[in-house]
């Protein structure tokens, strides 16, 4: 929602991007030689990890963009629980109809949520809860340019 | 007869500086605008060097020392930047965050936080270090405040300012190492404490969101200080 909030900006970058993958894009699968990646949310699941790793192999620059994604943030307040509670809780005590906890479909989540950068090497971060549409839209356009975006004056965990 | 000077003369980054001799580097940075980072230190409350994040170079030794419990000597020569500080001082900070849960989103002093804006001012965008996510405690027993030991970094303010400035100690450090945690009375439920005033100092020394007021929502816990000076003044008048 923050990377919509660019607004009108969003024409003068899209003039410089080619956009090959995002929930918006038709695209099913994560294609190769992506220069830049935006990854937002924490690792949280196997599929997660999948992913993750699919995207940081076929990526130049690994974004790190949000407070999920740098520091674990909200999800990350399961983990001082253990994943068979959390799972308990969700699927079974405030459940009615069939608690269970689900064996398909719904990926399993690891024992731990984790930052990006605990399980893939990351290039660039951005806190931020979440970061604004200007901090967005100025790490878009240095990292166009080549250059590495000065981040720390500019937003913070929780910003 | 010549009165013994109890000034000294030192070079803090290459300038000169005068100050009293039982004046602190830290003093001395601060009367000169010399940024010095410190988290535990509270104008006004006694100094116990627990954050270390005040950490200085100074010439002829090896080894850092802690501006704030440092006296002044004759010719000393303090460096207050440098790589390695820097170093030091963000791993520290660092270290802070993976111990507990500051999950700065949703915490009551986001915005207003002493933890948080440090790590901005000192250019941390992420932690190097793996989260430990222990299980803390939140203790809303007592009925105006709450200890949320999630988002502690025991510094101590509040022990400090209890004792010292209140005359309850309610506050205290109970274990060791990465088991420490800052307690009411003998360990007890806040709600429960026989020496707890309510005044409330605690609340505000605080640097974190680790002690604030019932019915704070995230970023709307503001930390009031004024009192700690103003206290500290009048009772050096008295004296």
């Amino acid at each position: 929602m923050s990377f919509l909030d660019m607004d009108d900006a969003l024409i003068t970058l899209a003039e410089r991007v080619d956009l090959v993958y995002s929930p918006l894009v038709d695209a099913k699968t994560f294609p190769q030689d992506v220069d830049i990646a935006l990854v937002e949310g924490a690792v949280s699941s196997e599929e997660d990890l999948r992913k993750i790793r699919v995207v940081r192999e076929h990526s130049k620059l690994l974004v790190s963009l949000g407070d999920c994604a740098v520091t674990a943030n909200v999800p990350s307040m399961r983990n001082p629980f253990g994943v068979s509670a959390v799972c308990d809780r969700a699927y079974r005590e405030n459940v009615n109809l069939d608690p269970g906890i689900p064996d398909q479909v719904v990926p399993k989540l690891l024992d731990r949520v984790r930052p990006i950068h605990e399980v893939v090497p990351v290039d660039v971060f951005v806190p931020g809860c979440p970061p604004s549409a200007s901090v967005i839209h100025y790490v878009l356009t240095e990292l166009i340019e080549g250059r590495r975006p000065e981040l720390s004056t500019r937003t913070r965990f929780g910003a | 007869m010549s009165p013994v000077s109890n000034i000294k003369t030192l070079k803090i980054d290459g300038k000169d500086f005068s100050a009293r001799q039982d004046e602190t580097i830290l003093d001395v940075a601060r009367q000169n605008k010399i940024f010095i980072p410190t988290l535990c230190d509270l104008r006004g409350l006694s100094t116990v060097g627990a954050c270390r994040l005040c950490l200085v170079e100074i010439k002829g030794t090896n080894k850092l020392l802690p501006a704030c419990v440092t006296r002044v000597e004759e010719a000393m020569e303090v460096t207050t930047t440098s790589e390695r500080l820097d170093r030091y001082r963000k791993s520290i900070l660092e270290l802070l965050f993976t111990e507990r849960n500051h999950i700065c989103s949703v915490c009551v002093s986001n915005g207003h936080c002493e933890l948080q804006s440090l790590a901005q001012r000192l250019q941390i965008t992420h932690v190097h270090f793996p989260y430990r996510y222990p299980k803390a405690q939140v203790d809303g027993s007592h009925p105006r405040f709450v200890i949320d030991q999630n988002r502690c970094i025991l510094c101590t303010r509040c022990v400090r300012v209890c004792e010292e400035i209140e005359g309850a100690h309610t506050w205290d450090v109970m274990g060791r190492g990465i088991d420490a945690n800052v307690i009411t009375d003998l360990n007890q439920p806040w709600g429960s404490s026989e020496t707890c005033t309510g005044c409330g100092k605690c609340v505000h020394v605080c640097p974190t969101g680790a002690l604030f007021e019932k019915g704070r929502s995230v970023a709307e816990m503001l930390k009031r200080r004024g009192f700690l000076p103003y206290l500290t003044l009048m009772r050096e008048e008295r004296d």
